[in-house]
């Protein structure tokens, strides 16, 4: 008799794990029947999660975080025992705008685009008209990962320019509109801008952070103990699907299944390119590949190190305006449970790393490093500003940060 | 007419239904207005959201879980200087139960601080019952559609019976009740058989 487990999605590509997990019997040769809940907002997902009407939740990374310290309504704890992926998603500005800052026929690199987007945004602020942007949720990635390209470019968020919450599946209109000038969402969104010839593609945020954490499988720190096994079991379903994913022989089956309507409900040619790293950056212009554009398997990708948990903390309180707190610093470090991840897969022929944490951004080429079980190879893990996060002095890291 | 810092009645608490589906959204309104000292206001268009909040200065928001504007909404809430009093959402940790009730119902509700929870609980559980109300609604609307549909298609099959067998009707209706019986089948089900067949046979 298998065990039951319900999780909680968005309608975005990078819900993939799961869903393939499901569709292709992953987690019914490990005993696990999945039954998927799809919602419209993240809030929803959350509440699902919290009183128990699922059992485990697609989330945006941060939100973990600080629905476990307690921002924005009261703590509970979670646990992340899986990380669904790394980056996948991509900046977008409306065209006159992305003609102003990015190379023709490219995506031009970070700190290019930044400075060419620095002289507008000076303009703007100057004619009392700031740039706008658009991000998924206050506690996601795609916030922090376009407020530290914005910083780190001299474009100070909140004082130089706007940033504010558009559910992704408004953001194309958002844009047209002229509610805003760009966004940071994850796939299919930025190509359904494209498309409309709403926005054009800038940047991927794996220009950013070459390894950035981004979706996470989260569940209630109690649930996670009561149903260990179970988690455990789903844990190798999920390695399983991330193998099929990756596989360009099942790209176009697996764009097909994610395109239904009970899961993204989109076009399988947009979410085939996202997942074949391909981008059609402008609605005339050129397919762009580029590498790595999601990463959802290789490098031990779903492993939950520590040292990311806390590189999002210091974040956390970097834009939240509130002060690096020890004691919060450590509960949003256990946040992140490597523990589970490698007693799940001990045995399996998964790659296991030695460490639970690791200086972030270290690495401009490719490093072999120590495991446990298994050889991984790290390929350049740098952020775009050359900046290094060593989780043994977070604070240092934080007052370095612009 | 002012009463100044201290209030002479109690005022009205101003509650403000945020729902997509206009048609939800009027049988919560319906609802709620059996409360005497309620103002209600009813925002179905996601364009302008945050304005009309603005505008409208809510003591409660109630807003479906279905809808995509909820993240728009929280960050709002916990940022916003906008709003004369700050809203915090409504998550009493005493009283899980009747926040998994809103789950469940697909209600979601914030409350300005400070209001006292027995003003606010029968608010709430009107609004969750007006929800459970709406989707039991659908499902009998989804029913009688199915019904309809049903009823469709022993017609049909009365009619195949009818031309192919030269039967009259009470007698082809008879037939289907028969083998329906027969077969320990619903005559729904006998019906559907019967216009498949005649299909794949080339009729119809």
């Amino acid at each position: 008799m298998n065990t039951e487990l319900t999780i909680g999605f968005l309608p975005l590509v990078d819900a993939c794990l799961p869903i393939l997990a499901h569709e292709h019997g992953f987690a019914e040769e490990e005993g696990v029947s999945l039954r998927l809940v799809k919602d419209m907002s993240w809030a929803t997902v959350l509440d699902r999660l919290l009183y128990g009407h699922s059992d485990a939740a697609h989330l945006i990374a941060p939100l973990a975080i600080a629905a476990t310290l307690g921002r924005g309504r009261p703590a509970q704890p979670l646990s992340v025992p899986f990380v669904l992926g790394l980056n996948g998603n991509a900046i977008t500005l409306k065209p006159d705008l992305a003609a102003q800052v990015r190379p023709e026929g490219g995506m031009g690199s970070p700190t290019e685009v930044g400075a060419a987007l620095k002289v507008i945004a000076d303009e703007r602020l100057a004619a009392g008209r700031p740039l706008r942007f658009g991000v998924v949720h206050r506690y996601s990635s795609h916030n922090y990962m376009l407020r530290y390209w914005l910083a780190a470019c001299g474009i100070r968020p909140d004082k130089d320019v706007d940033i504010s919450t558009v559910p992704p599946p408004f953001c194309a209109d958002a844009l047209r509109r002229g509610e805003v000038d760009g966004m940071c969402v994850g796939e299919p969104w930025n190509s359904v801008a494209v498309q409309q010839g709403a926005g054009e593609i800038v940047l991927s945020t794996a220009q950013i952070w070459r390894r950035g954490v981004e979706k996470v499988l989260a569940m209630r720190q109690a649930a996670l103990e009561e149903k260990r096994d179970t988690v455990e079991r789903l844990i190798r379903a999920l390695c399983n699907a991330g193998a099929h994913f990756v596989d360009p022989e099942n790209w176009d089956r697996n764009a097909e299944i994610l395109a239904r309507p009970e899961y993204l409900d989109g076009s399988a040619e947009l979410i085939r390119r996202a997942i074949s790293d391909q981008l059609l950056i402008a609605r005339d212009g050129p397919v762009v590949h580029y590498p790595d554009f999601m990463f959802q398997h290789r490098e031990a990708a779903n492993f939950p190190w520590v040292s990311q948990a806390e590189w999002l903390y210091t974040q956390m309180v970097r834009w939240d305006g509130t002060p690096f707190d020890a004691d919060e610093c450590r509960q949003a470090a256990g946040v992140f449970r490597p523990d589970v991840y490698r007693s799940a897969l001990l045995g399996t022929g998964a790659p296991l790393p030695g460490a639970s944490s690791k200086v972030e951004g270290s690495l401009d080429a490719p490093t072999v490093v120590g495991t446990q079980q298994g050889s991984m190879m790290l390929e350049k893990n740098v952020f775009f500003d050359g900046m290094v996060f060593d989780p043994h002095d977070i604070q240092g890291y934080i007052s370095r940060l612009p | 007419m002012s009463c100044g810092v201290l209030h002479c009645k109690r005022p009205d608490m101003r509650i403000a239904i945020i729902d997509e589906s206009a048609a939800r959204a009027s049988i919560i309104r319906e609802g709620l207005a059996t409360l005497d000292d309620c103002e209600l206001f009813v925002v179905t268009e996601r364009r302008g959201l945050l304005a009309r909040i603005g505008e409208i200065e809510p003591d409660i928001v109630l807003m479906d879980l279905g809808n995509p504007s909820r993240d728009v909404l929280e960050e709002y809430f916990a940022v916003s200087r906008a709003l004369q009093r700050p809203i915090a959402m409504f998550v009493d940790e005493s009283d899980d139960e009747s926040i998994a009730a809103s789950v469940e119902a697909g209600v979601s509700s914030y409350v300005v601080d400070g209001l006292a929870p027995g003003r606010i609980r029968p608010i709430l559980d009107l609004a969750v019952r007006r929800f459970n109300a709406f989707s039991r609604l659908q499902q009998d609307l989804a029913e009688a559609k199915g019904k309809l549909a049903e009823r469709e298609t022993i017609d049909k099959a009365k009619r195949i019976l009818m031309d192919s067998r030269g039967l009259p009707e009470p007698k082809a209706y008879a037939e289907m009740r028969k083998a329906a019986m027969n077969q320990g089948k619903r005559i729904a089900d006998i019906a559907e058989a019967i216009v498949t067949a005649h299909n794949l046979m080339g009729g119809g």
